[in-house]
């Protein structure tokens, strides 16, 4: 479906559908704007026919400059690799808009932040809640991503209201913010009847620092590095979505080389996150020495990225236009040496893991995300390929990945097995991966970056080792961030966790939990 | 396997360091130094290092050094991130819920000030604004050694009662 492909397919669901403007500013966007009343069923449409959830939803505050604010909605055109972004106006005297919550699932979410930080309100949304400004420490009617939002006024008074079930025998188990482990905080609230888990609602947003609102008015060597801190075990992902929105708005292009470098680099952040999350289920399950021997791994790859870059975790690494860290054939070499040593040690891990019949109880159908649920939640990234969804940015959005001839992994089951095993086969698909890249060794990185500091708005992407990275971004005229919204993919996957989690016992929780493996401060920002 | 990953002079330096501390965490604590985490807000590079930090490279458990699951049995709480408002409460109440003798370390650049979000509508910044802080390990984030190493210098100093 093209650019006019697709609004004949709206229209054929919505006989007299007018979009206001379509412009195709990038080969890989199409933004579509269309009036507030038509906006919630050209949403449902596009839902339906590019079965894609709702990526992103998010408002922007243009009230100085154009007495309005905007709402854009992304959805993902697999077979055309391409992101659709709907937008629509809202008045500035009137800011509310129909919520497509009950449409569609996925949405739901982004209207609560939309609500809590812009004060637009998302009417028909049977949840209004408030994310992360919580209300114990933030008085309501302060609106902190409203462009004139100074300091706080009023008092914070009140109590976030969970949901309740309530029967003989069910009672309520609150754990956290602080968690017995070393782990970020976060609050979920069990209601259970025996053991098995009835509800589990989470709650999130305690480590909320403000993200989106610091970035606003950086220039771009500090807003790298701030994205770089957004979710520490994903800073490459990160700082590669973000620096290639701007590199969309500047004009820069990339050439091979550097695409290769990142590539590489992205699939070593996504090997050492890998292995460890294999430790981490053998600790939640009690199996000690492969956990050792998993962390063992991790470190390897993490003093092969500090050989590499200077940086345990990748950080100092992109910049607009080039990598600043090169691999040349010495570290080639050292790379491909190391690499093989991983290899080996790797495969031993997972003999030791296939070889405990108690491990596999553990994991097998503990955790089950059925892939209906994954798909209405819009659950992207690891969690939903080990739900049988297709979802991989590498594959919709090859880039260097094509030549390299990416495998997509899959799983069908949706336990915690099969995100085991999806994370095993990718640590030795990204291993292939690497290796391949590294045999490329035609081309240079640009000397002289081409980049015009503009005004514009794009969106950037990676497939973080979790999932989908998101960065759309707005820059004023001398090319400081004017707004940034991340999503990272955590924000989706938590909510399927709190159904996986349905009918297993509690001492699961944290092998269920560390399945899925989901950043507290990439979803609180 | 342990060695094929890592170089000759980092192992000694671990070590030298390791050794070091044991006997200062011997002296100061009769053998063991009871550690409770707290997340208030980072990104998580600094949890991924601890835990590092316990891995059978550096090994902190060989030397005394063990995270417990609850403040009641801890003797210190590591406490990183920036002190987002979401989590004054439960630092405090953490803080609170340690029996004495006790004393809280920072760890990674946010706590010391905030960091990279000082500025931030949501962020208290200073973590030693909100309970005695007594050790700062500085790095974004820094990695075992140092963490191993700001320790130990520490112990050594004898600040603690």
């Amino acid at each position: 479906m093209d650019c006019p492909e697709i609004i004949s397919g709206i229209k054929k669901k919505l006989p007299g559908f007018n979009a206001i403007s379509v412009l195709r500013d990038y080969p890989d966007e199409i933004c579509i704007k269309v009036d507030p009343k038509v906006f919630k069923d050209a949403c449902l449409v596009l839902h339906k026919l590019l079965h894609s959830p709702v990526l992103m939803l998010f408002a922007l505050d243009e009230r100085i400059k154009l007495n309005k604010f905007e709402i854009k909605c992304v959805f993902v055109n697999v077979k055309e690799g391409q992101w659709v972004i709907v937008s629509m106006d809202i008045p500035q005297e009137n800011p509310c808009f129909d919520s497509l919550a009950k449409s569609i699932h996925s949405a739901t979410l982004f209207e609560r932040e939309i609500w809590e930080m812009f004060g637009i309100e998302p009417k028909g949304n049977p949840d209004l809640r408030r994310l992360n400004l919580h209300d114990e420490v933030w008085p309501q009617g302060n609106y902190p991503l409203r462009k004139d939002f100074n300091k706080i006024s009023g008092l914070a008074a009140g109590e976030y209201k969970f949901g309740k079930v309530e029967g003989e025998g069910v009672f309520e188990v609150p754990v956290g913010p602080v968690h017995a482990g070393i782990i970020g905080p976060g609050h979920f609230r069990f209601s259970v009847a025996g053991e098995p888990i009835i509800n589990l609602e989470i709650r999130l947003g305690f480590t909320h620092r403000g993200v989106e609102k610091l970035f606003e008015g950086r220039s771009y060597p500090e807003a790298i590095k701030l994205s770089e801190c957004v979710s520490g075990d994903s800073s490459f992902a990160h700082s590669l979505a973000f620096t290639q929105a701007l590199e969309k708005i500047f004009g820069t292009s990339v050439p091979t080389k550097t695409a290769i470098f990142r590539a590489i680099f992205l699939e070593l952040e996504r090997m050492y996150n890998h292995v460890n999350d294999i430790g981490g289920i053998a600790v939640d399950v009690g199996f000690g020495f492969p956990a050792a021997y998993a962390s063992i791994i991790k470190e390897a790859i993490l003093q092969l990225n500090e050989k590499l870059t200077a940086s345990r975790y990748l950080k100092n690494v992109n910049t607009i236009g080039r990598v600043l860290t090169e691999i040349d054939e010495v570290k080639k070499r050292m790379l491909l040496e190391s690499l093989e040593r991983v290899k080996y040690d790797f495969n031993e891990l997972v003999k030791i893991l296939n070889s405990s019949v108690s491990f596999m109880d553990r994991v097998d159908t503990a955790g089950v995300l059925r892939r209906k649920t994954a798909e209405d939640l819009g659950v992207v990234g690891l969690a939903g390929r080990a739900s049988g969804i297709p979802t991989d940015l590498r594959r919709y959005f090859p880039g260097a990945y094509k030549e390299a001839k990416f495998k997509i992994v899959m799983q069908e089951s949706g336990d915690a097995l099969a995100r085991l095993k999806v994370r095993i086969f990718e640590f030795k698909e990204s291993c292939r991966l690497i290796e391949e890249f590294t045999r490329n060794s035609a081309g240079s990185q640009n000397v002289n970056i081409h980049k015009e500091l503009r005004q514009g708005s794009a969106l950037g992407y990676a497939e973080g080792w979790r999932g989908p990275v998101l960065y759309w971004i707005q820059t004023d005229s001398a090319g400081l961030i004017e707004r940034c919204k991340i999503v990272d993919p955590s924000f989706h996957n938590w909510q399927g966790l709190s159904y996986a989690v349905l009918g297993n016992i509690i001492p699961d929780f944290p092998l269920c939990n560390k399945s899925f493996d989901l950043s507290y401060s990439g979803n609180d920002l | 396997m342990v060695t094929r990953h890592i170089e000759t002079d980092l192992s000694i330096k671990i070590e030298s360091a390791g050794n070091e501390l044991r006997s200062s965490i011997h002296k100061k604590f009769g053998r063991s130094l009871h550690i409770r985490e707290i997340d208030t807000g980072s990104c998580g590079a600094c949890e991924s290092e601890i835990i590092s930090a316990n891995n059978p490279i550096y090994d902190l458990q060989r030397f005394g050094i063990n995270f417990v699951a609850s403040p009641r049995h801890a003797d210190c709480l590591l406490v990183t991130g920036p002190a987002s408002k979401n989590m004054l409460i439960a630092l405090k109440k953490t803080y609170e819920a340690m029996p004495e003798p006790k004393f809280v370390i920072t760890c990674g650049d946010c706590a010391l000030n905030g960091g990279i979000f000082k500025d931030s509508y949501y962020v208290e910044g200073a973590v030693k604004e909100i309970v005695p802080v007594v050790l700062h390990i500085p790095g974004c984030p820094p990695n075992p050694l140092v963490i191993m190493r700001t320790l130990l210098s520490f112990l050594q100093k004898g600040e603690v009662r």
